[in-house]
């Protein structure tokens, strides 16, 4: 397979984010952790099991006009914490963001816990404590474990 | 005890619940020499799911230390009903109140209230969350009789959902108390509160039967099985009946076993226990109001200091 052929598959972006270096399977999960499914009408690129060096194989997704913020970037580390985020502005990278591990996550997952506060109508938003292997629910103290936060994305 | 609010047992220190017991104690010696001491206080009852027994005790406590208390009547008369927030509720019943306290039906209500609100505030139950005074009353009682150190408990019946017991588990892990778990497996420890027992290095030690833990327990801690937690009748009945204790069960229990429940009790415990010298359960509840008043005590205590500042 030819450059010029990855290359097709994963197009370059005028302006927006490309979130690289993702554990393969995740893509799908980064855009259901941001809130992206495509009725914005942003451009959405998504690349799956693309081959790399750093991983054996990687997914990496593309936005369009849309720049990540960095607690919108530190949500991501707790489904893959080795992907690295370019922000593009007129085909350049202006800026590259770390991952770091936030201490807590919020507003981003639901509480699987049906019968917890955060699920009633109250005015308050969701807040994940991150411990070391999973996420606790601030309120119930209900604790998802890193291989489920991604079914318990607050999308709808 | 330095806390603003107590919203689960997990945040108590040993020092912090050996100050509530002993100013409980200090109480229980002499009620009467307390009632002035928050003459003019105000505390607001706020439940919104039915309770009896801890809300009698609150109401107590609260005027034998010399204040009074507000109500906000049942759930069903209350704007509740007519779709107000909980988060707007507690702001507006803490312009009434020095000190508020809680029953709400959903996990977590307590420590969202504690954002909306300045005035001390007490969780008297969030759903199968936490119910930290009990525990307060609860160890007050097993101190009373077994003691806190080098001791032996078991813990039997809805481990899952009671939040009774959920609240003990984590505030036993501040004593030297071996803690065994008892419960069909279907309604066992949850997970969160394995991972604080964890991460307070305890051991868990599970079984689904009392048979083979029961000589060795200086405290037997039951609960309640509801209904309601198991698909069918039958399938209740007959996981229920294997956490019944009797008289002929109790014989085989050292004779100084204490036997504890949270109540109120259903069939778990055969009334002939009643009449033994194991049955604490009673006393635990009378043990509620003076517990109750010395955490008030101190809350309104920190809450007065803090305002002074
Ligand atoms: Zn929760």
């Amino acid at each position: 397979m030819s450059d010029a052929d990855r290359e097709l598959r994963v197009s370059k972006i005028r302006n927006g984010t490309v979130i690289d270096h993702l554990e393969a399977g995740q893509a799908l999960n980064v855009l259901a952790l941001l809130g992206i499914d495509g009725s914005g009408g942003e451009g959405v690129s998504v690349g799956m099991n693309v081959p790399s060096d750093k991983l054996a194989k990687k997914d990496i997704v593309k936005v369009e006009d849309r720049e990540l913020s960095q607690s919108e970037v530190d949500v991501l580390s707790v489904i893959s914490p080795e992907a690295t985020i370019n922000i593009i502005r007129d085909y350049e990278v202006v800026e590259k963001k770390r991952i770091e591990r936030p201490e807590s996550v919020d507003d981003v997952l639901a509480c699987p816990n049906r019968n917890c506060i955060t699920n009633a109508d109250e005015p308050v938003q969701t807040r994940f404590i991150v411990l070391e292997d999973g996420l606790r629910c601030g309120y119930c103290g209900e604790i998802v474990r890193e291989d489920e936060v991604a079914t318990h994305l607050n999308v709808s | 005890m330095r806390q603003d609010h107590l919203i689960s047992a997990t945040q108590l220190s040993r020092e912090d619940i050996e100050a509530v017991l002993d100013r409980a104690a200090e109480i229980d010696g002499d009620m009467d020499a307390w009632q002035g001491r928050h003459a003019g206080s105000v505390l607001g009852l706020c439940f919104f799911e039915p309770s009896t027994r801890t809300r009698m005790s609150f109401d107590t406590a609260m005027k034998r230390l010399g204040g009074r208390t507000i109500d906000m009547g049942s759930v069903e008369s209350s704007s509740v009903k007519k779709g107000e927030t909980l988060a707007d509720t507690m702001r507006v019943v803490e312009g009434y109140a020095d000190a508020l306290v809680l029953r709400h039906p959903l996990e977590g209500s307590a420590k969202m209230a504690t954002e909306f609100v300045d005035v001390p505030l007490v969780n008297a139950g969030d759903g199968a969350g936490q119910h930290p005074t009990q525990t307060l009353l609860d160890l007050y009682t097993m101190r009373e009789n077994a003691g806190l150190d080098d001791v032996t408990i078991g813990i039997m019946g809805d481990l899952k959902y009671g939040r009774t017991v959920h609240s003990l588990a984590a505030a036993l892990t501040n004593f030297d108390v071996r803690q065994h778990f008892i419960s069909p497996e279907s309604l066992s420890l949850p997970r969160s509160v394995r991972y604080d027992l964890h991460e307070e290095g305890a051991q868990v030690r599970e079984h689904t039967s009392l048979e083979e833990v029961l000589p060795d327990l200086d405290v037997l801690y039951v609960t309640r099985i509801q209904r309601e937690r198991f698909p069918d009748e039958n399938e209740y009945l007959k996981v229920a009946g294997e956490y019944q204790i009797d008289t002929d069960d109790l014989e085989r229990a050292k004779e100084s076993l204490t036997v504890m429940h949270p109540l109120p009790r259903v069939d778990e415990i055969a009334p002939e226990v009643d009449e033994t010298s194991h049955a604490k359960y009673f006393e635990q509840a009378h043990n509620g109001v003076p517990v109750r008043m010395a955490l008030l005590d101190m809350l309104l205590e920190n809450a007065t200091s803090e305002d002074g500042q």
